[in-house]
């Protein structure tokens, strides 16, 4: 590996910017493509598709055997609201990969006792966020039912493009919800984001099934195609 | 794992930076029960010294004393190992999986 292409998949990688090296396997040349380039590379689909897969693979193209290797930003949860949910949501999301962080001003919920060995930050979404990094690698959850606390996070989530943005609450509370957002400069599109009401529809009663159905979805929208996505939700 | 690949390949930018002869050996490809996916990945300096893995420990010697030659010569080389195959067996890739390894020159 040349060191120039070394040093830009480091600087990909701490940027949290996903790429894959695609690898020669009998010439041993290689290249570096970035995700914001797939679309315009002989082996998007390819790539497109080892990418939300977050596999690597081997392929054949233009009679040359490839090897291409993903290197995807380790997935992000963040949970807003220390609640029942969210005290199942956390340990099942790690057990999954994700970097978890909880959020709730309310330091009766936002309590180590209630989330050993999670990392808990007990201020309001406006001091709490900026400095977590949410980015388009960041499942988002706003889980607390109150409005002060849920809509600026929801506000923070759409800005920073997440990939995923799921809130709990009715149908007639998402509409509600809606509303208020829109009266934030929310766009109509941003809305359309939320899922709402969170999670897939397995029929969970309890915290622990609702955190099941939240995981199943955010699974689903990280690696189904678009298409499919539309049909599992 | 990722973040732990992650330090593997900041340390073959280290090493090498530092003037050392660094190679990096990558599994590209794994059938039947193989311990580590393609994409893992180690990494080993001239002295010898090695961060990351393959194998999960099965193979790792074999794959070190074989990038030492690359380091030498520059030229990259495709490893194989498995149960079929009497060296692998003799390392050791005791799952019974089979594993192939890309092994390059940094730099």
């Amino acid at each position: 590996m040349k060191l120039e292409i070394l040093h830009e998949l480091n600087a990909e990688r701490a940027a949290r910017r996903p790429v894959i090296l695609v690898t020669d396997t009998e010439s041993g040349e290689q290249r570096l493509v970035k995700a914001r380039d797939f679309a315009r590379d002989p082996l998007g689909a390819e790539l497109e598709k080892q990418l939300r897969m977050g596999k690597s693979a081997n392929v054949e193209a233009g009679g040359k055997k490839l090897f291409l290797n993903v290197y995807a930003p380790t997935a992000k949860l963040v949970i807003v609201g220390a609640v029942h949910i969210s005290q199942a949501l956390a340990p099942l999301a790690r057990s999954l990969g994700y970097d978890v962080t909880v959020v709730d001003p309310r330091t009766a919920f936002a309590s180590p006792e209630r989330f050993p060995d999670i990392p808990l930050v007990a201020e309001w979404p406006e001091i709490a966020l900026p400095p977590l990094n949410v980015d388009p690698y960041t499942a988002f959850v706003a889980v607390t039912h109150d409005p002060k606390i849920d809509d600026p996070a929801l506000l923070h989530a759409f800005e920073r493009r997440c990939f995923y943005i799921g809130a709990l609450g009715s149908r007639k509370t998402h509409a509600k919800r809606g509303d208020r957002l829109r009266a934030q400069g929310a766009t109509e599109s941003d809305i359309a984001r939320i899922h709402a009401p969170i999670g897939l529809a397995i029929g969970a009663v309890s915290p622990s099934e609702i955190a099941v159905a939240i995981m199943a979805e955010i699974t689903a929208v990280l690696r189904l195609p678009p298409k499919q996505k539309e049909e599992a939700a | 794992m990722l973040d732990r690949d992650e330090d593997i390949l900041k340390a073959a930018e280290d090493w090498q930076k530092a003037g050392r002869g660094v190679a990096l050996a990558t599994v590209v490809e794994t059938w039947g029960s193989a311990p580590r996916p393609a994409g893992s990945s180690l990494v080993i300096n001239d002295e010898g010294t090695f961060l990351g893995s393959v194998s999960g420990g099965c193979v790792e010697g074999a794959v070190v004393t074989e990038a030492m030659d690359v380091i030498q010569s520059g030229k990259p080389r495709m490893l194989e190992f498995g149960v079929a195959d009497e060296t692998a067996w003799n390392v050791g890739l005791s799952c019974g999986g089979t594993i192939r390894v890309f092994v390059e020159k940094v730099g």
